[in-house]
């Protein structure tokens, strides 16, 4: 039987690159020096088990999570939902998926958000799940609102939530966010082009799924998410040259 | 044409940017009535074992600026070098230790502040011992992809010199940015520097 082996390494061309010009605040934040390459080992494989005991009756529910008993966010209700899978396409099961976003109107509730569009006393932002044995995820939330953000004279954000991943080993985190079909922001976002191919754009936008909306209710967008996977061979433990 | 191996891609990664706290740690922000407490916000308690520590430090930008927006992740080894971890097939660790810390930066200085104890040695792939570190991934406003790192310590000389993954770095005169220095009573000092000559090496595994 082939066994879980090391992780299969990160195509660093799929992934923007670090210095990207268009988004400025890269700029100096970007690592100048090549990364150095390693072999992951038991502290990159393993990683912390949050368990289903971690999550309230309301964690995937940002309708309701912040608004008073009778009361529930303002905006377009979705239905958010898809499968984390890693590369060799298995399921990740007990995945900790965390969401945040804008409220319909495009504004955080964030010290440092000081867009004009108000707060919805009834949204709070954040939302958290985990996944079950098939690696499948659900959030109930608002469709967040596009906004104006300081980076060029007049860039604006597309509708997006971010997404935060934690799969079964800490080589795996990773941190992106999901855009709408249709929106034709996407295409003119400087934080989106930092991904440099289209085809790796586009597996960011979630299409709309007319056959798990709930009539009268909530529209719905899928979106699968893919971590890295390990490398499946009953020759790893191979000794290895540096 | 040949055989097409049916591998998926991974999802591109996009940047934390500024509001990741709403996400990932409410409570620090003061969103307090979603979540009890932030994950990660606390690691040990009275009964873990080990030697107590605190490491700060301050992740600091190409023109010395420093960020107030990071958020910084934690992943370690028990006293024992046993992770709490589904993964973990050597042996049970600390029940009383969860190995995960998370935290923001102070909104005013961005000096961050992470509670635990120090790690034992885990073994590299080929059996041979790494030195005690901190795995520690930090993501922020204007880092497109989260960055890998070691935290490891000034006061292991032995253990850093046969570390096999120390031993990767070519310009032995960047080893330095891996070390937490100790500043006496377990407190250690590690910051981040994301370019210039006192950059941080970062790693690709």
């Amino acid at each position: 039987m082939p066994k879980d082996g090391r992780y299969i390494q990160r195509d660093r061309a799929w992934h923007p690159p670090a210095h990207t010009p268009g988004y400025k605040t890269s700029v100096t934040r970007a690592p100048t020096r090549a990364l150095i390459s390693m072999p992951t080992t038991l502290s990159e494989e393993t990683g912390p088990a949050f368990g289903h005991d971690l999550l309230g009756p309301l964690d995937n529910d940002l309708v309701l999570n912040h608004a008073a008993p009778g009361e529930s966010a303002i905006g377009e209700r979705i239905i958010v939902y898809g499968r984390v899978l890693d590369e060799t396409g298995r399921g990740v099961p007990g995945a900790l998926v965390e969401v945040w976003q804008a409220n319909a109107g495009g504004r955080y509730r964030h010290k440092k958000d000081g867009y004009l569009a108000p707060l919805d006393p009834h949204f709070g932002g954040c939302g958290r799940t985990i996944t079950d044995a098939e690696g499948r995820y659900e959030f109930r939330t608002v469709r967040p609102g596009a906004y104006p953000w300081p980076n060029g004279v007049n860039d604006w954000r597309p509708s997006h939530i971010h997404f935060s991943l934690f799969g079964a080993g800490f080589a795996q985190r990773l941190i992106s966010q999901m855009y709408f079909e249709g929106d034709p922001l996407i295409w003119k976002c400087p934080i989106v082009r930092t991904i440099p191919d289209d085809a790796a754009i586009e597996r960011l936008i979630a299409g709309l799924d007319m056959n798990a909306t709930i009539p009268m209710d909530a529209r719905a967008y899928r979106f699968d998410i893919v971590l890295r996977g390990r490398r499946q061979t009953i020759f790893e433990n191979r000794p290895e040259g540096l | 044409m040949t055989q097409k191996a049916d591998y998926l891609k991974e999802t591109p990664s996009q940047t934390a940017g500024p509001y990741v706290h709403i996400g990932c740690t409410p409570n620090f922000l003061g969103i307090s009535s979603i979540y009890p407490e932030d994950l990660g916000s606390c690691t040990i308690n009275d009964a873990t074992l080990g030697e107590r520590i605190v490491i700060k430090g301050q992740v600091i930008d190409g023109a010395g600026m420093i960020l107030r927006d990071a958020m910084l992740e934690f992943w370690q080894a028990d006293a024992a070098g046993l992770y709490p971890s589904p993964q973990e097939t050597r042996g049970a660790a600390d029940p009383n230790f969860t190995g995960f810390g998370r935290t923001g930066c102070d909104w005013e200085t961005g000096e961050y502040r992470f509670e635990t104890i120090k790690p034992g040695r885990v073994p590299f792939y080929d059996g041979r011992l790494q030195a005690p570190h901190i795995t520690l991934w930090i993501v922020a406003r204007g880092i497109n992809t989260g960055l890998h790192t070691r935290i490891y310590f000034a006061d292991e000389d032995a253990a850093n010199a046969e570390d096999p993954v120390l031993a990767r770095i070519e310009h032995r005169g960047r080893i330095p940015t891996l070390l937490a220095r100790p500043e006496g009573d377990g407190h250690f000092r590690f910051d981040i520097r994301l370019q210039g000559d006192e950059e941080t090496v970062f790693f690709d595994m």
